[in-house]
């Protein structure tokens, strides 16, 4: 890319290198271990002090090192659900877009049947059926989420399809492969890397969302979604609980959605 | 016109039946067998025997979607295996609270969105409009169950002004609509700040702008009008959405709605109900799909003059 990176960009890129860094070195960060007990609090929730400036859980646990454990399922969870997510999306895009007529017709039409279920209670559904677990969390979330990806990208996988480079190409006798992977693919690349940052941040928020309802990955990996709902049970005494994974969630989530905004609002999208 | 209607009705019945299908196959191909799942682990031979011939289970499959889409279309969605009542019966009863909630969220998104979209445009690249993107982003990052349980923390547990859940009367409305609002409100301003730029480019504005009107005339005259239609879209979508439950808020604050009902549906395994209410929700977004596009039409006469082209 030519043009500089926008202010937007720059600061949703920044966030997004923290949490990758914070997940990365979270041994090293975290002042205690995540899974222990280590407060003398043990059985009921203790708040935000000098040696736990996040507080403790119910089980004596330091927040604070939870939370910084948390960024690794939360962020791996993220970015594979968004692989899951773009590959459907993008192949999906791409085929209707570079194909048109009748391909385009089935492939939109089912597009917009997935559209119209509603997302967060198949997700639900299906998790419960297949019982939650790292794999079926991510199939799901990628089954759920595919559709606006892959609008966006048959939208100008059409686009470019007709500019004079691709008629060329196809006119020198290039195979469709090689028109879709080599001329195609590059130039809606751009817009697929904005799309996947979205899509992290709606995976985030998703897999929070099924955390919170009791479908997440299985304890005792501490996940952001998960902490919130273990916390629900204590709001009352002990709102820190719920208050600071949550903030932790909307951190990531604006970073992600900083990069990919800015980018579009450049482009005046 | 009359064409164009009926092209959309019949694209509304084909997207029905693809959302029975997939529901179907969810429910009933997915778990090894609903048996099991209705009796239990434990039961016996002939117990399971008897609930596969009640159920129709020995029939070939595309018999049984034929029987399941007859009593669907008769208004039968089944029982509740738990609950032990009809399904439609327990939709209807809990449809008053999920629809209140549901037409509050909407108006206030609507508002909040409208009023940012606006001011961001007039106020075009300078500090406010960077501000509000940054504001509007931040209402959509921020986790709905997050957002409510914080509300019922500071509404409910400092300023003790708020109910901490349940539904009884007005005041009880007020967090929960609240929850719903802010993210969606965020995210409709960035809608109408998008459209209202795109149009904001147009000759007929410039046209406007030439003449001497100001800038505030034109975009409240002008450039409105046309602006808003990417936003109707959306937003007779999200009511579709908003009526037919939605989970999470209705789980943090013990509302007594859809949501909470299909959350309970999930949890129990009870299959009609999963059933019923995710195709009660399909069908609620059809239908808003089809008054929006026919609404669409009826207000832009480019998208009618050039389906019939």
């Amino acid at each position: 890319m030519k043009r500089r990176l926008g202010a937007m960009e720059i600061v949703g890129l920044a966030m997004i290198l923290t949490l990758i860094v914070v997940a990365v070195a979270a041994p090293l960060l975290a002042p205690y271990d995540p899974t222990r007990a280590v407060a003398p609090t043990y059985g009921e929730p203790g708040p935000p002090s000098r040696a736990f400036p996040l507080g403790t859980d119910e089980l004596g646990r330091d927040v604070l090192s939870r939370i910084i454990y948390g960024a690794r399922i939360s962020l791996a969870v993220g970015v594979a659900g968004m692989l899951v997510t773009m590959t459907i999306g993008v192949a999906i895009g791409l085929l209707a877009g570079f194909f048109r007529g009748t391909v385009d017709v089935v492939l939109m039409r089912f597009t917009d049947v997935m559209l119209t279920l509603p997302g967060l209670l198949l997700a639900m559904a299906l998790v419960a059926v297949l019982s939650p677990s790292l794999i079926s969390i991510l199939i799901v979330i990628g089954l759920v989420s595919w559709t606006q990806v892959a609008r966006v990208v048959r939208a100008e996988a059409l686009s470019v399809s007709q500019r004079d480079f691709m008629v060329a190409a196809c006119s020198l006798g290039a195979s469709s492969t090689r028109l879709i992977l080599r001329h195609l693919l590059p130039n809606v690349l751009p817009l697929i890397v904005v799309m996947a940052a979205l899509s992290t941040s709606g995976t985030l928020l998703l897999d929070a969302a099924l955390s919170f309802l009791g479908l997440g990955v299985p304890p005792p990996t501490p996940s952001w979604g998960r902490m919130i709902e273990e916390a629900e049970l204590y709001f009352r005494i002990a709102p820190w609980l719920a208050a600071f994974p949550g903030l932790a969630i909307l951190y990531a989530v604006l970073g992600f959605n900083l990069f990919g905004y800015g980018y579009l609002r450049r482009q005046g999208r | 016109m009359l064409h164009f209607v009926l092209r959309r009705l019949g694209f509304a019945i084909l997207v029905l039946i693809g959302t029975s299908i997939i529901t179907f196959v969810v429910a009933f191909v997915v778990p090894a067998d609903p048996a099991v799942t209705i009796a239990g682990a434990k039961a016996d031979p002939q117990t399971l025997a008897m609930i596969r011939q009640q159920l129709g289970l020995n029939q070939p499959l595309y018999m049984q979607y034929a029987h399941y889409l007859g009593r669907v279309l008769h208004g039968d969605l089944g029982r509740s295996y738990i609950m032990r009542e009809s399904v439609t019966r327990l939709i209807a009863q809990r449809f008053g609270a999920t629809a209140i909630l549901a037409i509050c969220a909407m108006v206030l998104s609507l508002i909040l969105g409208i009023a940012m979209g606006m001011i961001a445009a007039l106020y075009k690249d300078r500090a406010i409009d960077n501000g509000l993107l940054v504001v509007s982003l931040g209402l959509i990052s921020i986790p709905v169950f997050w957002l409510g349980t914080m509300l019922l923390v500071v509404g409910g547990l400092y300023l003790r002004s708020f109910p901490l859940g349940g539904f009884s009367g007005p005041r009880s409305l007020i967090l929960p609509t609240l929850t719903l609002a802010l993210g969606s409100g965020g995210y409709y301003s960035r809608i109408l700040h998008t459209s209202l730029g795109e149009v904001m480019g147009q000759d007929y504005i410039r046209t406007a702008l030439g003449k001497g009107l100001s800038r505030r005339a034109v975009m409240f005259k002008h450039a409105m009008a046309n602006a808003l239609l990417p936003l109707i879209t959306l937003a007779g979508l999200d009511l579709a959405g908003l009526l037919s439950g939605v989970v999470l808020t209705e789980t943090v604050f013990d509302w007594p709605g859809i949501g909470r009902l299909a959350f309970e549906a999930i949890f129990n395994l009870d299959i009609p109900l999963i059933m019923g209410t995710v195709l009660f929700s399909a069908f609620l977004i059809v239908i808003a799909n089809l008054v929006v596009d026919l609404l669409y039409a009826w207000l832009d006469p480019r998208i009618r003059l050039g389906e019939q082209g």
